[in-house]
């Protein structure tokens, strides 16, 4: 097994804590809803979830107009002015949802928050796999609830339904999750019935 | 680590966690798969593993439950296979409720000391698993000279024995209603008794099953005490004709003078007979004035005679002396009443128990008949007891052997022991005064809330066939730890050959399906166990003294 180069696709703009925001270096490459991610914030890496994904104008106070009442096609906007792909930016809200420190994986907050300008790497399937071992972040996903404006059953179905993909026993997989959550969300058997619909397809 | 290695290697049979409960009601135990709930019965046995030690205890409800009602209202689709995994054992689960009994302790020093009843309870999240057949053995020793083997536990091959010596320490009763198996479950007790000989036994046997062949419900005849033991059982009859029509080898036709029948004999008949309070005290008098002969004068002489002869003592209505007169009366059918007996019954009754000979008497043609049962096995019972009163006082005074443990066999016990008449009966007293004078009942009957609650409470071991009166359940449990949870267990036991047993003899209730009886093969087992050498040296040494 070949060392794999990490994913390079973001830097951290703002952190705290609980989570950080993240530019993406390309234009709408944002890894995707509910995909882990790293940061590497010596001596420790933070793994988060993207949770929320914006796109938007670089000057917060010019918004863009529309252009395309010409075109026949939305690339030939791009085509024409090419500017645009540099006056707008895709961001990332990112959930942090544990640390790597000397190898070893925590489920819970680290010590520090991100460093502002730390890069941020798409996370490889081996490490999704390694990560999801634990499922102790579904509850650090549920305790974010209301902070975001994507409701917490979504995030909490599409991180499933990501680390899903890495398990090769990936129905068991979302057996045992679906158990954890049961747990979890048992006074909330509506919220808990949402999520369960969206992973059981899998 | 290392004490839960024998629990370890059986996860399979794991059921679930401690997840709440008392000592006194019981524990919620939360089964870890619904799946596992029709698996589960009602009367089982689980451990649990607690910390310092290993519990057993019964299963005595099943439930369902669920984290939010909310369900109940929007049920979720558990055909979808993904929903059921996941849900079944999270907010939907199974729940068990046991009754711990017994403690079976970690700690190799108390392994030597046994099962002890529970006096605390496993903490937390203890888990809990089906009872291994080890479990249940340990708990109740392996069938020996000491151990009766009585039935197995529901679902399991382990052997349920009964501890002899405590069995024979007290008074015992077995219940059920009609068809259940009282009786064969007795036929199975008295043999193993007789086999092992540590008792002798006195079997009013009022239907006439337990000596000779009878036949059961299902058409098959089965062998009965003397045929198993020829040599250690006399069959004593009330009726010879009946006896000897049915083959019956008898060894002594019981004859009752009735210079032998006394005022008590017939004060417990008093609802029988229908005689009124100032009936009986007539019969007081009657006995005052005659003496022993009494019965047989006021039979045969007139009315008026018998009111003229006792008008120097006290004033009599002539009405009540025709009425007391038309009562008695009823006792001429009873043929095995004479004048004057040829030999005393009473002394050769005694010689045989003394011999350690077992004594079933039938009542041949009196089958049924309440008023010669209760007549017959009240005045013997009560002669026979005195005879033991006595030598036990010798023998305290050490001038004589104690006599053998003697137990005595009755069927429709309520009859003897209801509380009307059980402070008078023998057997009340018997009852009450536990083995003070080496004698005890096994008392057979199918009405058991009729029998006087105190005459209850001195019962040792219980064992009981399925009922479903509620005053009979609630009798036959009084008294007992768990009491709301046994009586669930006792009325789901099935039709037939199955028992919740429970008292001194076993170290927890249990219920078994007891033991097939009537089969040639169910025979060849007696006989294997013999009385020990040093009570056959003592028994030859009675015969030299004859
Ligand atoms: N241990 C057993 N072995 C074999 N058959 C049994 C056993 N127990 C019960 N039975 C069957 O059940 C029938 C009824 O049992 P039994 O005569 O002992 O009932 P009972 O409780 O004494 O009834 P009753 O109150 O009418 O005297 C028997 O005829 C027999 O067929
Ligand atoms: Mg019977």
């Amino acid at each position: 097994m070949g060392i794999e180069m990490p994913l390079k696709v973001a830097e951290v703009i703002e952190a705290n804590t609980t989570e950080f925001t993240a530019q993406c270096y390309e234009l709408y490459q944002a890894p995707p809803f509910g995909s882990l991610v790293k940061t590497s914030t010596a001596p420790v890496e933070i793994y988060g979830i993207i949770y929320n994904t914006t796109t938007g104008s670089i000057d917060p106070g010019r918004r863009p107009l529309a252009r395309g009442k010409e075109e026949s096609k939305e690339e030939d906007i791009y085509r024409i002015h090419p500017q645009f792909s540099s006056l707008f930016r895709t961001e990332c809200n990112v959930l942090v949802v544990g640390y790597n420190e000397e190898g070893r994986i925590h489920h819970y907050l680290p010590p520090h928050p991100a460093h502002i300008h730390s890069f941020v790497y798409q996370c490889s399937d081996e490490e999704v796999y390694q990560f999801s071992q634990s499922l102790d972040f579904l509850s650090l996903i549920l305790a974010s609830q209301g902070k975001s404006p994507v409701p917490v059953e979504e995030l909490l179905a599409a991180s499933l339904r990501y680390a899903s993909r890495t398990h090769p026993e990936r129905g068991e997989f979302l057996i045992t999750a679906g158990r954890e959550l049961t747990l979890l969300l048992s006074k909330e058997v509506n919220c808990l019935s949402t999520i369960l619909k969206r992973i059981q397809g899998e | 680590m290392n004490k839960n290695m024998h629990y370890e290697e059986q996860e399979d049979l794991r059921l679930g966690i401690v997840t709440g409960g008392s000592l006194t009601r019981g524990l919620d135990v939360k089964l870890d798969n619904t799946d596992l709930i029709e698996d589960v019965s009602v009367g089982t046995y689980v451990t649990i593993a607690g910390e310092r030690h290993h519990f057993l205890g019964m299963i005595t409800d099943i439930s369902l439950e669920m984290v939010d009602p909310m369900l109940s209202i929007n049920p979720p689709d558990l055909s979808n296979p993904f929903l059921s995994r996941v849900l079944n054992g999270t907010i939907i689960y199974g729940k068990l409720h046991i009754l711990p009994q017994l403690t079976l302790s970690g700690s190799a020093a108390s392994l030597l000391e046994g099962p002890q009843q529970v006096k605390t309870i496993p903490s937390h999240f203890a888990m809990v698993r089906q009872a291994s057949e080890q479990d249940i053995a340990r708990a109740f020793g392996e069938e020996d000279e000491k151990h009766i083997y009585i039935g197995n536990p529901l679902d399991m091959e382990t052997k349920v024995c009964l501890d002899v010596s405590r069995l024979i320490e007290r008074s015992n009763g077995i219940f059920g209603k009609s068809g259940t198996g009282k009786t064969f479950l007795t036929r199975i007790l008295l043999a193993e008794m007789v086999q092992r000989g540590n008792a002798v036994n006195l079997i009013f046997d009022m239907h006439n099953e337990y000596g000779w062949m009878s036949t059961s419900e299902s058409g098959y005849e089965v062998k009965a005490l003397k045929q198993l033991f020829p040599s250690r059982v006399a069959v004593f009859t009330l009726d010879e004709q009946s006896s000897s029509r049915r083959g019956v080898s008898t060894d002594f036709v019981v004859e009752i003078g009735y210079d032998e029948i006394e005022p008590e004999d017939i004060s417990i008949l008093q609802e029988t007979l229908n005689i009124t309070d100032k009936g009986i005290e007539l019969v007081y008098e009657l006995h005052e004035h005659y003496g022993k002969k009494w019965l047989d004068r006021f039979l045969s002489q007139s009315v008026q005679e018998t009111q003229e002869e006792l008008e120097q003592r006290i004033e009599v209505h002539r009405g009540t002396l025709q009425a007391l007169r038309r009562s008695l009366s009823q006792l001429k059918r009873l043929h095995f009443l004479v004048s004057e007996a040829r030999q005393n019954s009473v002394a050769s009754l005694l010689a045989y128990l003394n011999r350690k000979m077992n004594v079933v008497l039938e009542f041949g043609r009196y089958r049924d008949n309440i008023l010669a049962y209760v007549l017959v096995a009240n005045m013997l019972t009560r002669r026979i007891h005195d005879s033991y009163v006595r030598r036990k006082e010798q023998a305290m005074g050490e001038s004589a052997d104690e006599p053998v443990p003697l137990i005595i066999t009755i069927e429709e016990a309520h009859k003897f022991l209801n509380s009307s008449v059980a402070s008078q009966t023998i057997f009340g007293t018997i009852a009450r005064e536990m083995r003070k004078y080496n004698v005890t009942l096994l008392v057979i009957d199918q009405r058991p809330g009729s029998i006087d609650e105190e005459v209850m409470s001195q019962i040792g071991t219980k064992m009981s066939c399925l009922l479903d009166n509620e005053k009979d359940i609630d009798s036959v449990l009084t008294g007992i730890h768990g009491k709301s949870d046994l009586k669930v267990v006792l009325s789901r036991l099935e039709t037939k050959q199955q028992a919740l047993i429970f008292g001194h003899a076993v170290p927890m209730p249990i219920v078994v399906r007891v033991k097939t009886y009537g089969t040639p093969d169910s025979y060849e087992h007696y006989g294997s166990i013999t009385p020990t050498r040093a009570k056959l040296e003592t028994e030859d040494i009675d015969d030299l003294w004859g």
